[in-house]
């Protein structure tokens, strides 16, 4: 594959994104010293009331639920065979290794001692969440690092080391499924056990499927948002009939999230507090009504879906609420209790953009040297006749 | 044997004795703190009009136990919930969790680790009262089997109704702590936690981590029937309609495919 198939116009903004990246590194650089010499007191405004903060509910929390388009997709295409949905694997694959190197790497940051964090292989306790949570992370990344090395094989043509990774790939991805499923919900069931410290807004028992729900439609979203992204700087993206059913899986999605949503605040007779004009009632009405009622809204219209700006954007809004309701679970929820309000200081909001700006360099180096996206002008990947008949949603 | 703590907080007198005997038998710097931190693990605090001592409460179920990816919080026989700081990778969930706000972090410090208050655990074990009730000069905190202390806390309301509000806090809340509280004003007037659940709270998560074997197994099972039925759909499908082009590999070769 030749490496460059940039549009001519485009040089210029890549320069200079090239360099708004070069200087978020330095200063990104210049923070990691800080936190490693200074500690967290110094460089974070984490305290005894509010332990944790931006890095576990932006790094860690969205970081894994927006990855997990992975997991979706190959079930999709591997488990169900859909395979029609074939050239989505592998942008959501890459997505999903980054993903998790974000989070494993935003972990390294937020631990007091990371150094250490191998004792959560050694040191068991099976009935912490956050020991199933760290193992089903670290073998989730060496599935992803498995279904992701095919590609860098492929390019420098490893060809027998490919094909004995493609004869275990069933199993791995089911593994995979499984693995993610698991750490996906056990994430929402990090807060079960803190009933009287998160807002009845949040707190619910249900928050495992919540999450589980919420981080698919995520997934999803991430793929639409990312595969425009990436069309916009390097010409290089998902043709619009194979993300149109994505949005409409969305609306699916969302809309079972928003039902359970409702539903367990009905339940534990949350559901007034919505409307009350306080900071909670607040944050929850601008999450759910920007986050889920309106991307619904969006996506359920034809027009709006099978029109490049009207899928993204609904995509988009569906991250964006997917982000508001994690933040608001992990720090908005538990402030009332805290007797304080949080805000990151800015060494912490560095750290989550050099990360995030890092992700961001290598998917575009990613795409740049590794066959990940379909050539463009290939519209259909495989000739219709191949595809399953119960295969169009 | 169990052991316990009872505080009565109609008989302290705010000397702040305990804190200091904290420091010296555990170590901390002798600096004065208002509020727990890391370095101070006991405080007295005047609160509603009474003095009430803050330390780790050392339930009989701890959440900071239970909530630990490497065990470093462990519930012991003899009573105290006791840290070892050589396992702690420093994730904070036990501070996030515990519903009594009692471990607290060494956040000025580049390698930090969490400070508690561990019951004197050494004491215990060489079979010495913890420090803080040995120098408290009104006895408004002893130290014995919990049962002992349990049955002491009942005779004193009994004895003088009303001196105290009817209710030994520890006696259930979270599931029942080794350190009880009597007082004369509502605990939640003295900063108290109130509305804690009698169920101690580990439950809440482990009701859902108990099932994940079952939930896993299943699934495995469901998945890989899924991809069975799938693949042998495909295959009739391919065998029945020859002419068709063959279904590519799934780790297909994106540039190798034939061109429109």
């Amino acid at each position: 594959m030749s490496g460059a198939l940039e549009v001519p116009h485009s040089r210029p903004r890549i320069g200079f994104w090239t360099a708004v990246f070069f200087v978020v590194l330095a200063v990104f650089l210049f923070v990691t010293v800080l936190r490693f010499t200074r500690g967290l007191g110094a460089t974070t405004n984490l305290s005894d009331r509010v332990p944790w903060g931006l890095w576990i509910g932006f790094d860690i929390l969205c970081g894994v639920g927006l990855a997990s388009g992975a997991f979706t997709i190959m079930a999709v295409v591997h488990l169900f065979h859909l395979r029609r949905f074939e050239p989505i694997v592998r942008p959501a694959v890459l997505t999903g290794f980054l993903g998790y190197l974000f989070v494993v790497f935003a972990l390294l940051f937020d631990l007091g001692q990371p150094w250490r964090i191998w004792h959560a292989l050694v040191f068991w306790n099976p009935h912490s969440v956050m020991f199933e949570v760290a193992w089903c992370v670290m073998l989730y990344t060496m599935v992803l690092t498995l279904e992701f090395v095919p590609l860098v094989l492929e390019r420098f043509g490893f060809e027998r080391a490919r094909r004995i990774l493609h004869g275990v790939n069933t199993p791995l991805v089911i593994v995979g499924v499984l693995l993610a499923t698991l750490h996906q919900s056990s994430l929402g069931s990090l807060y079960l056990i803190v009933p009287q410290k998160l807002h009845p807004l949040w707190y619910s028992p249900r928050l495992p499927l919540l999450f589980y729900v919420s981080a698919i439609g995520a997934g999803l979203g991430m793929i639409i948002v990312e595969s425009h992204l990436s069309g916009r700087a390097f010409g290089r993206k998902l043709e619009l009939d194979l993300l149109e059913p994505l949005g409409r899986a969305m609306v699916v999605v969302l809309a079972v999230f928003g039902v359970l949503r409702l539903q367990s605040l009905a339940r534990s007779g949350a559901l007034p507090l919505a409307l009350q004009p306080t900071y909670e009632g607040r944050m929850f009405l601008i999450e759910f009504g920007l986050g889920v009622v309106l991307p619904i809204a969006l996506l359920a219209w034809p027009r709006i879906r099978n029109s490049s700006t009207g899928l993204v954007t609904g995509a988009a809004l569906a991250v964006l609420g997917f982000i508001m309701h994690r933040l608001d679970v992990s720090v908005t929820g538990l402030e009332r209790a805290s007797g304080t309000h949080y805000a990151p200081t800015w060494m912490e909001v560095m750290v989550s953009v050099g990360l995030v700006a890092s992700g961001f360099a290598a998917f575009a180096l990613a795409v740049r040297f590794l066959p990940v996206f379909p050539l463009q002008g290939h519209a259909p990947a495989w000739p219709p006749g191949a595809e399953p008949p119960g295969g169009k949603p | 044997m169990s052991w316990g703590i009872l505080f009565d907080s109609t008989r302290c007198i705010g000397c702040g004795a305990c804190s200091a005997a904290c420091k010296e038998q555990n170590g901390l710097p002798h600096r004065i703190e208002k509020q727990t931190t890391a370095y101070t693990w006991t405080v007295v605090e005047r609160r509603g009009g009474a003095n009430v001592r803050r330390l780790c409460m050392h339930c009989l179920t701890p959440t900071c136990a239970s909530v630990c990816p490497v065990g470093a919080m462990k519930k012991t026989a003899a009573g105290p919930v006791v840290y070892d700081s050589k396992l702690c990778i420093g994730c904070r969930y036990c501070i996030m969790a515990c519903p009594f706000e009692v471990p607290k972090y060494q956040w000025d410090r580049p390698v930090p680790v969490v400070g508690k208050c561990v019951m004197c655990a050494p004491r215990l074990a060489a079979g010495q009262a913890v420090a803080c009730a040995v120098v408290c000069p009104t006895r408004a905190t002893v130290c014995g089997e919990r049962e002992t202390l349990v049955r002491e806390a009942r005779e004193r309301i009994a004895l003088a109704p009303a001196r105290y509000v009817d209710h030994v806090y520890g006696l259930d809340e979270a599931g029942g702590t080794s350190v009880l509280l009597l007082a004369g004003v509502p605990f939640a007037q003295l900063g108290m936690p109130g509305g804690l659940p009698r169920e101690p709270l580990p439950a809440l998560t482990w009701q859902v981590l108990a099932q994940l074997p079952d939930l896993v197994t299943v699934a495995a099972v469901s998945l890989f029937g899924v991809h069975w039925i799938t693949s042998r759909r495909a295959e009739v499908r391919r065998s029945e309609a020859p002419d068709a082009p063959a279904e590519p590999p799934s780790g297909a070769l994106r540039d190798e495919r034939p061109g429109p």
